[in-house]
């Protein structure tokens, strides 16, 4: 009995310390966004007296910072359909169809996820603004550019996470569908893509957040008009003097999606981080 | 496994598309440049083909070299740490206990924030002026903490930092890794005396090598990479000026076009190298248990 208490006290006591550990961090970040510049350098202290709501209320109403989310919205929405249509064909091919070098194929794509990202930006700098011209319209700063660009990290991901999935989709399957007369379209629509989704879902589901978090392209190929929020946080840090509760009442605003999606949607995302890993 | 390769061609092509023009345009056009001499602000406009040039001058660059070393101490500390309490908490999360969702839940919140708001979350913990990290430690400890003054707390802070955000990625993969291992050899490796550790030796750790190579490798990749955090945290100050933050400083700021193609080109190829060692090891041990 007395060895059950300890064990249960010990449990709990290690869980309390570690969620501490996680959400200190992030309470102090909502802090922080409920003080004004004066309340903010007095002497540091985690609890709230009173709800300073004017850094949320000066972020929200500023139209730039409503073009950012929108942008974000946008971006990241299109991405994940995207990614999902072409993961779910790509990954159909690779595991279906005898391919010269598939195994090289895969690797490569996985490739496509190691480059040092700061390496990348200067010739898709250059490619956004000179290469793909139409008249006076530019990839540069605008929604689809970022859409396209993205695709390069959130495909790879998505195919490794698929291919487990679609592998374990026998076979037989597809070919009892194309009996039953089903083309190519067919057996994508009535076999595959339903005993797909979740791991399709999941893949929807992290190439949104990734496409959300995304900063350094963001940053580095938009100037105005197709901006996200991620850029917009960095945007705040100035030479001059930041605004620190606004940046903190911004970066809560962000946090808003990956808490919903991390409630709603853990099982799954768990499965998902894991298909690649445990596919045995 | 269907013969119609030509299907199969069509199916991957958009993909293929994408990728390449996105993907490994970009990458010839880095290897091309990392052979010339390009500098907005030089006297000479244009490239100007100087063969192995940058590529010399990256050895015997100290900055490189220590961004270099930088980012592998990061790396390996950051990721030894995560792997570790990931696998303790993995473990102690197969136990059943009421509430256990809720901080499996919480623990795996870090993981879907964006790194630029993990910086910006940090940077308000540690900032000299309001921030309670170097109040307390100063109050209590008698410490002085200033990431901007002192290199090394700055690195520090920068994979405490790392270890917040990624360590739940860890524990969700060794989670699901320990659930998969089968019973009756751990059952059995009891029944013939063997005491916990052996059992994690011998049963446990060798069930887990796949998940665990694959956890590392990912790991691996996207630590080399790390650049939006830390630049949020630290701003590119000393102890955290990692190699991609070098790569952007010489690019941008620098315009050293020549120069930073070719720095990219081999940190490119030192994670492929690691990475693909890596990829070995995991696809050889797969090939072995099926034959």
């Amino acid at each position: 009995m007395r060895q059950r208490v300890w064990r249960f006290l010990l449990t709990y006591g290690f869980w309390v310390f570690m969620t501490a550990l996680t959400l200190i961090p992030i309470w102090w970040m909502f802090v922080v966004s409920m003080r004004s510049r004066v309340e903010l350098f007095s002497r540091p202290n985690l609890a709230i007296s009173r709800f300073f709501v004017e850094n949320y209320t000066n972020v929200l109403t500023d139209s730039t910072f409503q073009r950012y989310m929108t942008n974000s919205i946008v971006v990241s929405t299109c991405n994940a359909a995207l990614v999902m249509a072409l993961a779910l064909l790509a990954t159909y091919a690779l595991s279906r169809y005898k391919l010269a070098g598939r195994d090289n194929i895969f690797f490569w794509l996985i490739t496509n996820r190691m480059a040092p990202p700061a390496a990348f930006l200067l010739p898709l700098f250059i490619m956004f603004t000179r290469s793909f011209r139409i008249g006076d319209w530019t990839l540069f700063d605008t929604q689809l550019g970022l859409i396209l660009l993205y695709c390069v990290f959130n495909l790879p991901f998505a195919i490794w996470l698929l291919k487990g999935v679609v592998d374990g989709i026998p076979i037989e399957l597809d070919d009892a569908a194309m009996i039953d007369g089903a083309g190519l379209a067919g057996v994508l629509r009535h076999v595959v893509i339903p005993l797909a989704a979740p791991g399709l879902a999941v893949t929807g589901i992290l190439s949104w957040v990734f496409a959300w978090n995304e900063y350094l392209f963001a940053a580095n190929l938009t100037s105005v008009e197709a901006r996200t929020i991620t850029t917009g946080l960095a945007e705040f840090v100035t030479v001059t003097g930041t605004n620190w509760g606004e940046l903190a009442a911004m970066s809560m605003i962000t946090l808003i999606p990956s808490a919903i999606i991390v409630i709603v949607a853990q099982r799954y995302i768990v499965m998902g981080l894991t298909f690649g890993a445990v596919k045995e | 496994m269907r013969n119609n390769s030509r299907i199969g061609w069509l199916l991957l092509s958009p993909t293929l598309l994408i990728l390449i023009v996105f993907g490994f345009l970009p990458f010839l056009y880095v290897l091309f440049v990392g052979f010339n001499e390009w500098n907005i602000f030089a006297a000479e406009e244009g490239l100007r083909f100087s063969g192995l040039d940058n590529y010399r001058r990256l050895v015997f660059d100290d900055d490189f070299t220590t961004s270099v070393q930088l980012t592998l101490k990061f790396a390996t500390f950051a990721i030894a740490s995560e792997v570790v309490l990931g696998f303790l908490l993995a473990q102690m999360l197969t136990r059943k206990f009421p509430g256990k969702s809720l901080f499996r839940i919480i623990h795996t919140f870090p993981l879907m924030v964006a790194p630029i708001a993990v910086g910006a979350i940090w940077r308000l913990l540690v900032i000299p002026g309001f921030g309670p990290v170097p109040f307390f430690l100063d109050r209590w400890f008698d410490i002085k903490y200033q990431i901007g003054s002192f290199p090394e707390q700055a690195l520090l802070t920068s994979i405490i930092m790392d270890v917040w955000h990624w360590t739940p990625f860890v524990t969700l993969t060794m989670l699901a890794g320990l659930s998969a291992i089968p019973r009756e050899p751990v059952e059995q490796a009891k029944v013939d005396g063997a005491n916990r550790l052996q059992v994690f030796w011998y049963v446990t750790l060798p069930f887990l090598r796949p998940v665990l190579l694959t956890t590392v490798f990912i790991r691996i990749m996207d630590a080399i990479r790390t650049v939006d955090e830390v630049w949020m945290l630290a701003g590119g100050g000393p102890g955290t000026r990692f190699t991609g933050i070098y790569i952007w400083r010489v690019v941008f700021p620098r315009t050293d076009y020549g120069y930073g193609s070719s720095i990219s080109l081999i940190t490119l190829y030192l994670t492929v190298v690691l990475c693909w060692l890596l990829f070995i090891a995991i696809s050889g041990r797969r090939k072995g248990e099926v034959e």
